[in-house]
């Protein structure tokens, strides 16, 4: 242990003793902690005067934390790019490989820099921090709490390995500089998002949702590490592979992979689409365990919590039902209001959706809509209890007629998804890291071309012509 | 010692960068590793140090497999690399110091080592100097200098006298030669044929990935150029008209002043063939080996190999 930590602190003490005698990084650094925490704190000046005129201490309340995060993050957006170009700038300047000549692990490599690339961000963010928060204690204004400062401070820490983390194994898959800046939209994007996600909920105010944003980033960031420590091989930084991409042996590779040895669709149905479903027994399980405990989950809480907000009486009941009877007449005309095709291309879309969100999550985000999707099953079953209608014959035929078809395709696809995040973030030493996204990406659309598709058309039709006639005969009075 | 069989390199699934090379390197020898540019030299080199993994076939460097104990083979080889890989914000002293921790030396052998190098590559006055100050030929003697830092048993130096002024090669090859005397296995990638004359007790000739020659200079001088030739100088034009050559010597070509022979044992022909000249009277001033060089070699080689004749 100690002597892993020796050979991370001795990669990552020489990139610091480089950072810190570079006046390029140094400089910009410390006129941003330096001068924004000032200018963030005559804002708030501003804003205080302005809210003591019109009273909006909830507001002002909200615009503190916000402005705290938003100080923290702008050190980190500006050292991404030390991050951004570890390992590339390194090759670009020929100084890698005596480095990597070395009898230094890959392991120690790699956290050295990223050690250093998260520590030089934070170290400057929490400065910022602790000199907005100096500023800040002379104004007549409440400090946010203990409890919203940890999670702040813990976003920024997320925010800082997150991105760091990214920006290496984009360093790491990158062939020159320019690559590497260019490529660094891929973090700098979805993390603007982020940012405008969290800029909600911190204005929202609810502290629990913030902490699940938290967790989440954690998981993602753990994730990336795991990615990059996966997939980090000296011979990407000296060999020729990532250097052209070529687009004739990619299609090859993916179409191979999708067909396999099968000769016809028949044989491809008989033996490639049963292997393809054996290797997702696992993910399966999970995600089918996940569904059942989503399911249950979303139903007890509308069940147990839906009264302590609202008071369930006879008459609201009533008025209820005779909401779903005015609404539910015509189920049986549903096909001239929703035609099956579109939902068929929109039960699509979401499929796809599920993976590009698990594609930039490592299908965490994937597996997280698809576990809204189900607890909306649990959400409906639970309001039906609610409302006096049996949620058995709800679920029975208002959702299994087509939801047998739906719900499976759906499962196939998260399971699919799952599978494509977990295989890239496991070790493959064979296969460069490219491959192995082409092989997961190529998995994952024998599924949906061979199961998840034809499912969903038919769960289409059964949904628009068959379903609401089920429900009609279920529920004759409404 | 460095052992290698059938050493091979795919790219992309279907470039062979490098292709079948066996080599055998004792402790106390030196290989020079000749090839144009692209020929295969820094990806045989890399393969050595563990840091790309053979395609297929083996090699062993320093009693370690390079697949299965790469750690292992790292830290017992020095490697000049091709471009020198300096950090330029170091100091020649920290940079040194900063290499002999990652090979885990302690700080009494840092030291010493590092103050040794220094001092021998005439880079003492500049120690604390950043490296990004120094001139072309001191970063190529830091380089070096950081490549022998854990005084490692197995050297692979490319290029280790580009960018030099003369008497700066002339101490990196003493250096080379000295440490070839301590039992170190070394293998030089070079373009510079006179250095590798110099140097090396094993010559090897890469093209395209391929070894197409491998043994001593002298072997190699046999083999491409065939057997050694001789010639006797005359004062005068001198017409030897036609004499009985002894038995193992042949006529190879004619000038009016002189002649040349060429002669399959030397040390019992060529007294025999001194004696027939000076018998026919010839005004004989000098009888010496016509020198031929590796760079002979080396173009009759690369001639051959591409299909273009080869004119010495």
């Amino acid at each position: 242990m100690r002597r892993n930590w020796n050979a991370i602190w001795m990669v990552a003490q020489r990139e610091f003793q480089d950072q810190f005698r570079d006046w390029r990084i140094i400089v910009p650094m410390f006129i941003m902690v330096a001068l924004f925490p000032f200018v963030a704190d005559n804002s708030t000046r501003q804003a205080i005067n302005f809210m003591n005129r019109f009273g909006g201490d909830l507001i002002l309340d909200r615009i503190i934390p916000f402005v705290i995060l938003v100080i923290g993050f702008f050190p980190l957006s500006f050292t991404l790019i030390v991050a951004l170009e570890s390992f590339v700038g390194e090759k670009e300047r020929g100084t890698i490989e005596p480095l990597l000549s070395s009898p230094l692990d890959d392991r120690h490599l790699y956290l050295g820099k990223l050690l250093v690339g998260v520590s030089t961000p934070l170290l400057f963010s929490y400065g910022s921090i602790g000199l907005y928060l100096l500023l800040l204690s002379r104004r007549p204004i409440e400090f946010p709490s203990a409890y919203m400062m940890t999670l702040i401070l813990l976003l920024t820490f997320a925010h800082a390995v997150l991105m760091v983390s990214a920006a290496i194994v984009i360093s790491v898959q990158a062939t020159t500089i320019r690559a590497a800046n260019l490529l660094a939209s891929f973090v700098v994007v979805p993390v603007a998002f982020l940012l405008q996600g969290e800029t909600v909920l911190i204005f929202w105010g609810d502290e629990g949702v913030l902490f699940y944003a938290v967790a989440g980033l954690t998981i993602l960031s753990g994730l990336l590490i795991r990615l990059g420590l996966s997939h980090f091989k000296r011979e990407y930084l000296l060999g020729r592979e990532i250097d052209t991409l070529n687009f004739k042996t990619m299609g090859r590779t993916f179409l191979a992979r999708v067909t396999g040895d099968a000769k016809s669709i028949f044989e491809w149905y008989r033996l490639e689409i049963p292997s393809t479903l054996r290797q997702l027994r696992q993910p399966l399980f999970i995600v089918i365990s996940l569904a059942v405990l989503t399911v249950a989950a979303s139903y007890a809480w509308v069940v147990i919590y839906t009264p302590t907000y609202i008071e369930i009486t006879p008459d609201r009941i009533q008025d209820a039902q005779k909401y779903l009877s005015e609404n539910l007449g015509n189920v049986d005309v549903l096909s001239s209001n929703i035609p099956a095709p579109w939902l068929f291309l929109s039960n699509v879309r979401a499929t796809v959706l599920f993976l590009f969100a698990g594609l930039i999550s490592f299908a965490t985000l994937g597996v997280t809509l698809f576990m809204v999707n189900m607890a909306l099953i649990g959400v409906v079953l639970g309001g039906a209890s609610l409302i006096n209608f049996s949620p058995t014959l709800v679920f029975v035929s208002a959702i299994l007629p087509h939801g047998i078809f739906e719900i499976t395709a759906v499962i196939i696809a998260t399971a699919a998804v799952l599978k494509v995040g977990a295989v890239l973030v496991t070790p493959q030493p064979d296969k460069s890291m490219g491959e192995i996204f082409l092989l997961s990406l190529a998995d994952w659309f024998r599924v949906f071309i061979g199961l998840v598709v034809p499912l969903l058309a038919i769960a289409a039709v059964i949904e628009v012509y068959v379903t609401p006639l089920i429900i009609k005969m279920a529920f004759p009075y409404l | 010692m460095i052992e290698s069989n059938d050493l091979s390199k795919q790219y992309n699934n279907d470039f062979w960068a490098v292709d079948g090379v066996t080599l055998n390197v004792q402790p106390g020898q030196i290989l020079a590793l000749l090839g144009q540019n692209g020929a295969g030299k820094t990806t045989t080199v890399r393969m050595l140090t563990a840091l790309l993994s053979p395609s297929r076939g083996w090699a062993r460097v320093g009693g370690y497999d390079v697949a299965k104990h790469p750690q292992e083979v790292r830290a017992n080889v020095g490697v000049l690399t091709e471009q020198h890989g300096l950090y330029m914000r170091m100091t020649g002293e920290e940079y040194l110091d900063y290499f002999g921790k990652i090979y885990g030396l302690d700080a009494k052998t840092r030291k010493s080592r590092s103050d040794y190098l220094l001092d021998y590559f005439g880079l003492k006055e500049a120690a604390r100097r950043r490296s990004g100050e120094y001139s072309k030929g001191m970063k190529q003697k830091l380089a070096l200098a950081r490549a022998l830092i854990h005084d490692p048993v197995v050297l692979l130096l490319d290029e280790p006298t580009s960018a030099m002024d003369p008497e700066s090669a002339q101490l990196v090859r003493s250096e080379i030669s000295r440490l070839r005397s301590s039992k170190r296995t070394i293998i030089i990638c070079t373009h510079n044929l006179a250095e590798a004359e110099s140097l090396a007790d094993q010559i090897a000739i890469i093209y395209r990935g391929k070894i197409l020659l491998n043994g001593t200079l002298e072997e190699l001088k046999r083999a491409v150029l065939g057997p050694v030739e001789y010639e006797a100088k005359f004062a005068h034009e001198f017409d030897a008209g036609e004499f009985e050559l002894p038995s193992g010597a042949v006529l190879a070509s004619r000038t009016a002043t002189s002649l040349r022979f060429r002669v399959e044992a030397p040390q019992d022909v060529n007294p025999k063939l001194v004696n027939a000249l000076t018998s026919r009277n010839a005004p004989l001033v000098s009888f010496q080996e016509v020198p031929k060089k590796l760079e002979h070699v080396y173009l009759k080689t690369m001639a051959d190999a591409q299909g273009v004749i080869y004119a010495a």
